[in-house]
């Protein structure tokens, strides 16, 4: 045996063998003629754990150590090449933060995802009891209403880039939904794999954009590791598997347009649904990131994670004070955050921790009020990761963690009209009048208000 | 030959056991630890298994029905 196990939290286990390929090795694309001298601007990819670097290729996991990659930036180089101008002078989507994501030329992909509304919530602020509350609005995020366009378009961009020709995901809901409306935009072939019991209306949101819809018999598990397995055989691109270090850069425009939305300023507070947990993380490297290349002053922003009780292995055990988490079988409504084990989860914690920040979870029935509430003081229908976000942002301004006057943003990260069932039992009937006016008088009166 | 990496989880019962060992000497596998953490309640490992494709997925069958949880490397994958 090469190594020896420790006690230490998520210790590195160094082997003295030589790294393996083989089956378990990445294909890498071949298309290199786009790369720009841009190209600069990623230094490697770095591996979380062991900090080994890699090229800038189709790589997700550390050869020696297992541990995930990350891209890594020449941030002086990128300093003299960002300022709030030249990002107010770029294009409206999230392609105006392109020196910090991880693309080597022009973006060809999703170009119009991101620059989605941050709404200053004056009625949920004051039901709550808060000044300063903003929803950042990804339930209109185009081209598919949610925050996955943000990924995909970068995850895409940076694959043509490295000569992939088909897009692939294994997904139940909003992942597929984007990478297949990306891959038919992008004319990539495109393969999307789902467990064989996924309702019909998810299905048919993916077969509508025309892509090979794979139906894998078998439980979660048995999909995941097939994916995996298929990720390491195939020359695709497996956005969140062999692109994952690409694809999770996405997420950080989520934190770019918040500090210009507001002004040039991070937060005092976030909320963030945590799924994988690799959206809260990546939310704080981007403040980090604008801190590091002297767009932001400082940065002091307290990073809150929300889960569902039904699936909430993060915040389970940052509420028991522990520094590594226990897989759960999902039991909620808020499928899209139903991942019981969860690949940032570690980070995720970590991240808050580092942060000040505090994770909560809420029931299903408190993620149903959360999207109602959103609904009817701000006019934004979220799908159930929205009431989950919601739901713990209510539980922490409760609780003290957040303050009256301080500057928090919500994360709404999908539209509700892609999970109404959540909601179609608890939100009442239409009134049915016969087609009178005398009917209608009687039922709501002079003045047309019931 | 095929090379495989997976995160396994073993539940508190299964802490003492030499698992990996056993994974040896039951199946035509040969395991390389990369990392670990194993604690008084907890543990898991995230372990290259090489073999035949057959023998692999057998091990993994044996490791499951031990009470031993097998991911693959990256975790969760569908999203």
């Amino acid at each position: 045996m090469p190594a020896t196990a420790t006690r230490d939290s998520r210790s590195i286990l160094v082997s003295k063998e030589k790294p393996s390929y083989g089956a378990t090795e990445q294909r890498l694309g071949d298309g290199r003629s786009d790369l720009m001298p841009e190209v600069t601007k990623m230094k490697a990819l770095a591996c979380r754990e062991c900090r080994k670097e890699y090229p800038t290729e189709a790589l997700h996991v550390c050869e020696l150590c297992f541990g995930p990659l990350e891209v890594k930036y020449n941030y002086d180089d990128i300093k003299g090449r960002i300022s709030r101008d030249s990002i107010q002078n770029g294009p409206k989507s999230l392609w105006r933060y392109k020196e910090l994501l991880p693309v080597a030329s022009r973006p060809t992909i999703g170009l119009h995802a991101g620059m989605t509304p941050l709404v200053h919530a004056k009625n949920l602020g004051a039901f709550l009891g808060l000044d300063e509350l903003y929803i950042k609005n990804d339930c209109v995020n185009h081209p598919t209403l949610s925050f996955k366009d943000r990924v995909v378009a970068v995850a895409l961009t940076r694959a043509r880039e490295l000569g992939y020709e088909t897009a692939a995901c294994a997904s139940t809901g909003n992942l597929a939904n984007s990478v297949a409306a990306h891959a038919a935009q992008a004319g990539m072939q495109c393969y999307v794999f789902i467990p064989s019991d996924l309702e019909a209306a998810k299905v048919l949101g993916n077969l509508i954009f025309r892509p090979k819809v794979v139906e894998i018999e078998g439980n979660y598990d048995d999909v995941n590791r097939l994916c995996s397995e298929i990720a390491g055989e195939r020359r695709w691109a497996f956005v969140n598997v062999n692109i994952r270090p690409y694809y999770a850069e996405g997420s950080k425009t989520l934190a770019f347009e918040v500090v210009e939305q507001l002004g040039w300023h991070a937060p005092d507070q976030v909320v963030v649904p945590m799924a994988s947990g690799s959206l809260l993380t990546k939310i704080w490297k981007g403040l980090h990131e604008l801190h590091t290349v002297g767009i932001l002053q400082n940065v002091q922003t307290k990073v809150n994670g929300a889960q569902a009780e039904g699936c909430s292995p993060i915040a389970t055990a940052f509420k028991h004070g522990r520094d590594f988490f226990q897989p759960v079988k999902p039991n909620t409504i808020a499928k899209s955050l139903a991942i019981g084990n969860p690949a940032d989860g570690y980070y995720a914690l970590k991240t808050a921790a580092e942060s000040g920040g505090s994770m909560e979870s809420v029931t299903d029935d408190e993620v149903r009020e959360g999207i109602k509430l959103l609904a009817r003081t701000e006019g934004i229908f979220a799908e159930t990761a929205g009431g989950v976000t919601i739901g713990v942002l209510q539980k922490l301004v409760k609780q003290g963690a957040i303050r009256k006057q301080d500057v928090t943003v919500a994360y709404v990260t999908g539209n509700g009209l892609k999970t109404q069932e959540a909601v179609v039992d608890s939100v009442g009937r239409p009134f049915r009048i016969p087609p009178s006016l005398v009917k209608f008088e009687q039922m709501f009166g002079q003045q047309g208000a019931a | 030959m095929t090379k495989l990496r997976f995160h396994i989880r073993f539940p508190e019962e299964k802490i003492p056991e030499p698992i990996v060992y056993h994974l040896g000497h039951e199946y035509r596998v040969v395991t390389s630890i990369r990392r670990a953490d194993v604690r008084e309640t907890t543990g898991w490992m995230d372990i290259e298994l090489s073999g035949e494709t057959e023998e692999i997925e057998r091990a993994i069958d044996g490791l499951r029905s031990k009470g031993v949880s097998v991911d693959p490397i990256e975790l969760n994958v569908v999203e």
